[in-house]
């Protein structure tokens, strides 16, 4: 819990950080079940990145402003806390502006107070860093998360029903099965390959296989 | 029930799979009164449809109604008669209504396969089937403990205060406690149990069923023991999905896996052909 000394990155390398090199869904491999679970439209997905990002960056700044404050001993509860609290105000204020998405998603919109990617980036980045440095991390990793979900989204909105944002592409019969909960694992799997196939291609096939670590 | 002076009552009513609804009274029945139109008999939720009836049967004090469509044995009806006047709820027996709420909560709605929760733990703890094993008995105990908890809390404390926005706060927080209260309790009371569970129990304090169960069971409000079967259902679907990944992949580790998809893309490819196999569940119906 020490203060790094280290001058903090930039705000276009936290970006990037978040949303490439170190992925939530397809790097990092966190937070996977609402991956799977709402993402059978763009829609849903964008619903959820947004709360997501939301979540991430309000929690973020909290807590960097605060670290002062909390006690490391209790930082944990501290930090779970913090997080319900944006949760609840996130969950109702989707539930207010938009109801017929909220009504698709609401209970994963809930179940965001358990997401390991938010703590992560509190105890791994928020506690140590300023103000700004935070904001931009966690921004990152929010549109990291929202973009994956949305590739998913997309994927398999395109294939399960024939359409993206709700607006009908092609009117030939659909694969139903991408749309089903199984075409869901499936996506993610081939997803998941293909960007460990252009890892390696990019590096030589020297970096190590993703997706390793799973917790929470 | 209304007994009528010198009336006919009704003693039970049953509902006899797939279409037929027995009923016994407590004095003889008059064989005269067994026509359709003596009977109405309807779903409880549209109470002003009465569905039609095939035929009626009777003998001495049962009378068998034969409907056209099937009937439900874990749904409500309503059963009325015009001679004897006789009015009444055709409640399903709660051992219907439990066994139903546990298949649905262990198959039917895995939380795995077909609600896509816990997957982080799931992908994580299912290499070593010792570990899945363990994992599933600690997660579907700790399941009970917490359910139970969070739905007291809910209903004594949430519910009469219209404190429902404070749900979200009110279970982390419960789970939270009760992880650590089981934590400790196990630690002084059984070590040996403590050594082998206590890393498991450290990992589901921030799991998503965990917090979904409370959720769901707030969402429909439940009763106690709906809460109970509920929770352990969830939980005992979650261990046997976590059993039979562990098994998988641990035949999985002999195989040839294309490089892009060795790790994680193979295991979620796996989980995906069990979601398959699990959807041959939906539309089960332990009564019909």
């Amino acid at each position: 819990m020490s203060e790094t000394t280290e001058r903090p990155p930039g705000a276009l390398q936290l970006l990037f950080n978040g949303i490439v090199s170190e992925n939530p869904v397809f790097r990092l491999a966190l937070s996977l079940c609402p991956a799977v679970a709402v993402t059978t439209t763009v829609a849903n997905g964008f619903i959820l990145g947004v709360a997501v990002l939301a979540v991430q960056v309000l929690s973020s700044l909290t807590v960097a402003i605060a670290r002062g404050v909390i006690h490391p001993r209790v930082r944990i509860p501290v930090y779970t806390i913090i997080i319900a609290v944006w949760v609840s105000a996130i969950d109702m204020t989707l539930a207010a502006f938009t109801p017929s998405l909220y009504a698709q998603v609401g209970l994963y919109i809930k179940l965001i107070v358990a997401f390991a990617i938010i703590i992560s980036r509190l105890e791994v980045f928020a506690s140590r860093q300023p103000l700004v440095p935070s904001f931009w991390d966690a921004v990152g990793m929010g549109l990291g998360f929202m973009i994956a979900l949305m590739v998913i989204g997309a994927l398999r909105e395109v294939l399960g029903s024939g359409s993206f944002f709700g607006i009908v592409l092609f009117k030939t019969k659909p694969l139903l099965f991408f749309a089903l909960p199984a075409g869901g694992f499936f996506s993610i799997a081939l997803l998941m390959a293909f960007f460990n196939a252009l890892e390696r291609k990019l590096t030589g096939g020297t970096a190590k296989p993703a997706a390793g670590g799973h917790h929470g | 029930m209304q007994a009528a002076d010198g009336g006919n009552t009704i003693e039970s009513v049953t509902i006899r799979t797939p279409n037929q609804v027995r009923v016994t009274f407590r004095g003889p029945f008059d064989p005269a009164g067994a026509t359709t139109a003596n009977f109405r008999f309807a779903e409880a939720a549209a109470p002003d449809a009465p569905m039609a009836l095939e035929g009626v049967k009777a003998e001495g004090r049962v009378v068998t109604l034969t409907a056209t469509q099937a009937l439900h044995a874990t749904e409500r009806y309503k059963l009325e008669v015009v001679d004897p006047p006789i009015s009444r709820d055709v409640f399903p027996t709660a051992w219907a209504t439990l066994v139903t709420l546990f298949l649905s909560s262990a198959l039917i709605n895995n939380f795995v396969f077909t609600r896509y929760l816990g997957l982080c733990i799931f992908f994580g703890v299912s290499k070593k089937r010792d570990a899945a094993v363990g994992m599933g008995v600690t997660f579907t105990a700790v399941m009970i403990f917490t359910a139970m908890t969070s739905w007291a809390v809910d209903t004594f404390a949430l519910q009469p205060l219209h404190l429902g926005f404070l749900q979200v706060l009110v279970f982390i927080g419960t789970v939270a406690a009760v992880v650590q209260f089981l934590d400790t309790m196990l630690r002084k009371t059984h070590p040996a149990l403590h050594k082998s569970f206590g890393v498991y129990l450290m990992l589901i304090t921030t799991n998503c069923i965990i917090l979904a169960v409370p959720l769901l069971n707030a969402q429909g409000k439940v009763s106690a023991i709906e809460a109970l079967v509920l929770a352990l259902g969830s939980g005992l679907g979650f261990a046997l999905a976590l059993f039979l990944m562990s098994c998988a992949r641990e035949k999985m580790e002999l195989a040839r896996v294309p490089k892009a998809f060795e790790g994680l893309p193979i295991a979620f490819a796996l989980a995906g052909l069990f979601a398959l196999a699990f959807m041959g569940f939906s539309g089960l119906d332990f009564f019909r």
